[in-house]
């Protein structure tokens, strides 16, 4: 048993920490400094006990929790990002008066839910991880209580997702209906094409998911909840959660689902394109870049759920390599955002960058640099994402999808170059400063030289992300 | 040869932008200036050297570089032979060329530019270096990314129509492209040029690849009718940029017929052939009648540009010896001379700041070294005999005529209408009274000037009266590149 409680040593460790992290805050008054700190090193040391764990795939509980290379890989990928999130915006969190000490430890807790999530091997364990995750979310979307429009966002997300988990709920109860059991193996074994109930589930479920990954048709709250929120909530709400729920959706896929994966493939491949299309074209009118980068996000999430759509093991690793890179170019262009500051106010409009090559080249070259990549132009970090999931769409002849991606790339460069273009070619109107923010300025530094280094060794993450599907 | 011969040509440009990054910002820029000028002539005389130890008696790639790039996927593949080398020459000779041109038309921020001109110089000759379709791609696009820069912020003032056209253009052109190129892996299992020249792609699959891989070609070359974008961009450009994109991107499309369509898709390019003679024909007659009414002379420049190119791409799909050297020759010829032609204009710019042909008349008798150079480049532009301007044209319609009298009869008249407005424009420019007092006080061309344009001029001479060094290099690739095409041909029982 002692041996068994090893597998979920991070998970223990992180709701240990969670419990003292909230002691802290009750009784010490103004800890937020203290529990931020911790929480990184929480981080840290949680990252380090996975990274200690042997590859071995094991799973406990009446097989109800799995813990193997998989799992393992995105919750490094997910802990690594919070961590960078999180310090990138720390500064931000004060100006705003957003510093209470629940803040961190609200994150730990979305991050503890989605290790459950990722790591779920039976519909139940999933099920409470992910709301564990959806319900901190809620919170985190309204966190600016006094502001009306983050607690519009709050509120919105909030109503929206309770009903999309009802959905989702109700495709897993569906379900357990038909296959007679909660455990992925033997739903797997159980599920075949006549079994009609199977597919109305699947669907259902289907349609929860992508609402978290916020895939069009479900994507409605993504752009009110991106600009509504503070931007460093934006900023983790526009990674983490996409990481873990791309993530639960392969699982499905892969496990439960794959012996319906051809009824699955459709509607995936239907979601892809729709949002691929609506990411690049309402992106265009756009005037606040959070809104823009919640439309881009959801143009993102469609090239990865193309690759998600070839139902192979190559187009997994396609998309879980576009979600890696992407993760990289959104923790960069966020960082960017925090660094456009006057008087204290934090600037969300394309048109306050105007001209800002000028008088801020360094910033203005690292929005270049993450913009064409965000726009896949070779030789950058971007494009080869996009190579990997196109080359594994084509792989399996789908020649629709393919070209239909690769001309929404070129729509959506359009919104990219828009932005370049305010910041190079147009004339300079400063209406901010260059503000001082160690941390944000090392992360734009790490992702912008990722991205223009990536073509010198262009499979390191391909390595990594074959041994995730050896089982 | 084990030295990285290649890599050391593609990347020395890209490393000497880096420190040109971390050089400081004093007063005139010269340290920036000093290290482009270096780099890009050290680049040339690299280049001369690939070109004099190239073996011109074989056909195969030499200088061949390998590296497994993308895990047991795709190779980083670098060869050159003696049609690649023409156009590596070509490229890091008009680099330090743009880069002297730059010290007396660029006057902000400097530094960037010459930074943008050396990535571009890189990914130039890596498109004209790769092996392999997806660096072929990747360099081809990334491209993109400093042109539009240079467009966009040094340009004139309709500069973000046209660097958005131009990207947006280029960019739709070639994402077909890149979907044929995946395709060509899924088929074959390799994107390498040399093992897919061996394989024959299956028939059924050839049109579409071509198609798409002409969709990427035929934007860039431009041919008719997708050439809007050229005018714009080479309008609203920096005189640096017309001439990197007159001289150098331009022949990248042609380049790639010679390289990919052709050699990798036969059977395509034989059933295509009426639809390239018809756009070539369109754009030689059309695009003439148009640069014949232009008021702007670079723009007429441009739409020449167009009709040049429509030779060119008349030419290699001749598939006849004269017709694809002389495509060849054309692309280098115009190369030299468009360049030099935006070099004059762009020498004029700077005096008065105007382009039209209204604001000159009479410049003979006010700047005369500058009148003689610029009729040089017209009469070698209008296809002279004797300069690199008409043994192109001439071989390209002797290769035509062999294979259709009625194309080739049409293309000639484009020579004519090509004599009709080089002649007009160099009438109203150069001749004629001086109608504005500006022109009495301008200055003829300093010395800075006078080197690029008489270095051009040299060229443009010596290639018209002695074009052997060209075509000895040309040669057995070009008789291979016939040889393997009429073999598929044969093999597949047309002709």
């Amino acid at each position: 048993m002692i041996n068994n409680l090893n597998i979920l040593l991070p998970e223990i460790f992180l709701t240990l920490s969670i419990f003292s992290l909230l002691m802290i805050g009750v009784f010490l008054k103004n800890s937020f400094n203290l529990i931020f700190n911790l929480s990184s090193i929480i981080i840290i040391i949680t990252t380090a006990i996975i990274f200690n764990r042997p590859n071995i795939e094991e799973k406990i509980f009446l097989e109800s929790f799995t813990r193997d290379v998989f799992s393992n890989f995105f919750k490094i990928l997910i802990l690594i990002s919070s961590l960078f999130v999180l310090n990138t915006s720390k500064n931000y969190i004060i100006d705003k008066n957003l510093d209470k000490f629940e803040y961190p430890i609200i994150i730990l807790l979305s991050i503890l839910g989605m290790f459950f999530m990722v790591s779920s091997n039976d519909i139940i364990v999933f099920y409470l991880g992910l709301e564990l995750q959806s319900l901190s979310l809620y919170i985190l979307a309204s966190i600016d209580r006094d502001n009306l429009k983050s607690s519009e966002s709050g509120i919105k997300y909030f109503i929206l997702s309770a009903l999309s988990s009802g959905l989702l709920l109700y495709g897993c109860s569906l379900l357990y209906g038909f296959s007679g059991s909660t455990n992925f193996d033997l739903i797997a074994n159980e599920l075949n094409k006549e079994n009609i109930g199977a597919v109305f589930a699947m669907v259902f479920i289907l349609v929860g998911l992508a609402f978290k990954i916020s895939a069009v048709p479900f994507h409605m709250w993504t752009p009110d909840v991106y600009e509504g929120a503070p931007t460093s909530i934006t900023s983790y709400f526009a990674v983490v959660p996409k990481v873990a729920g791309l993530a639960v959706l392969i699982k499905f896929m892969v496990i439960p689902f794959s012996n319906i994966l051809s009824e699955w493939q459709t509607i995936i491949i239907f979601i892809s394109i729709a949002s691929m299309i609506l990411g690049a074209v309402a992106a265009i009118s756009q005037k606040n870049i959070k809104r823009l980068l919640a439309y881009s996000s959801i143009g993102h999430i469609g090239y990865a759920l193309a690759g998600v759509a070839t139902g192979n093991i190559s187009g997994y690793q396609s998309a879980i390599v576009y979600i890696s890179i992407y993760v990289i170019m959104n923790i960069g262009i966020f960082s960017c955002l925090y660094l456009l500051k006057k008087d204290g106010e934090y600037k969300e409009n394309i048109s306050d960058l105007s001209g800002a090559s000028k008088k801020h080249p360094l910033l203005a070259i690292s929005f270049l640099i993450i913009l064409f990549s965000l726009a896949g132009i070779p030789p950058l970090g971007g494009f080869f994402a996009k190579f990997y999931v196109f080359s594994a769409v084509l792989e399996q002849q789908m020649y629709t999808l393919a070209i239909i991606g690769l001309l929404t790339t070129v729509i959506s460069a359009f919104y990219y170059l828009k932005i370049i273009k305010i910041i190079y070619f147009d004339d300079s109107v400063i209406t901010f400063d260059a503000v001082k923010n160690k941390k944000a300025q090392a992360s734009i530094l790490i992702s912008c030289s990722i991205l223009l280094t990536f073509f010198l060794y262009p499979s390191i993450l391909n390595k990594l992300v074959v041994s995730l599907f050896i089982n | 040869m084990n030295f990285p011969i290649l890599s050391t040509l593609i990347f020395l440009p890209l490393i000497s932008s880096f420190f040109i990054f971390l050089s400081k910002d004093i007063k005139n820029n010269n340290s920036a200036v000093y290290i482009s000028l270096f780099s890009s002539l050290a680049t040339f005389l690299l280049s001369l050297f690939v070109w004099y130890s190239l073996d011109p008696t074989s056909s195969d790639f030499q200088f061949l570089e390998e590296k497994n790039w993308i895990n047991n996927f795709i190779k980083f593949k670098l060869g050159v032979d003696g049609i690649s080398i023409l156009f590596i020459v070509l490229t890091t000779l008009i680099t330090p060329i743009c880069i002297i041109s730059c010290i007396n038309s660029v006057k902000v921020r400097v530094k960037e530019f010459l930074i943008a001109i050396l990535i571009l110089e890189t990914f130039m000759i890596g498109v004209f270096c790769s092996l392999d379709l997806v660096v072929f791609y990747i360099f081809f696009e990334a491209g993109l990314i400093p042109m539009f820069l240079i467009i966009g912020v040094w340009g004139g003032p309709r500069r973000v129509y046209s660097a958005f056209k131009f990207f947006l253009f280029t960019l739709l052109g070639s994402v077909l492209m890149l979907v044929a190129i995946i395709a060509i892996y899924w088929i074959t299992g390799t994107t390498d040029v040399t093992e897919i020249y061996k394989i024959q792609i299956p028939s059924d699959y050839q049109n579409l690849l071509w198609l798409a891989f002409f969709s990427s070609f035929a934007v860039k070359m431009p041919m008719w009718p997708v050439h809007t974008w050229l005018p714009d961009a080479h309008v609203e450009a920096p005189t640096a940029g017309s001439v990197i994109l007159a001289a150098i991107l331009l022949k990248m499309a042609g380049y790639g017929f010679l390289r990919f369509s052709i050699p990798m898709f036969p059977l395509a390019s034989e059933y295509f052939m009426p639809l390239i003679y018809t756009l070539s024909i369109i754009a030689i007659i059309y695009t003439s009648l148009v640069a014949l009414m232009q008021e702007d002379m670079k723009k007429l420049i441009a739409y020449s540009s167009v009709a040049h190119m429509g030779y060119v791409t008349l030419g290699i799909f001749t598939f006849t010896k004269q017709g694809i050297e002389g495509s060849i020759f054309q692309m280098i010829s115009h190369g030299l001379i468009s360049a030099a032609l935006f070099l004059c204009v762009g020498v004029v710019y700077d005096r008065l700041h105007s382009r039209m042909i209204s604001t000159y008349g009479g410049l003979v008798n006010h700047l005369p070294k500058y009148s003689f150079l610029f009729i040089v480049f017209a009469l070698a532009g209008l296809g002279l005999p004797g300069t690199s301007g008409f043994l192109g044209e001439f071989l390209v319609l002797t290769g035509a005529f062999q294979k259709n009298y009625l194309v080739s009869m049409l293309a000639t008249f484009g020579v004519v209408l090509g004599a009709a407005y080089m002649l007009w424009l160099t009438k109203r420019v150069i001749f004629g009274n001086t109608n504005n007092n500006e022109i009495k006080n301008l200055k003829d061309i300093n010395n800075l000037e006078a080197l690029m344009l008489i270095t051009l001029a040299i060229l443009v001479i010596l290639f018209g009266f002695y074009p052997s060094p060209l075509m000895d290099t040309l040669n057995i690739s070009v008789n291979n590149l016939i040889n393997n095409y009429e073999i598929a041909i044969r093999a597949n029982g047309l002709n």
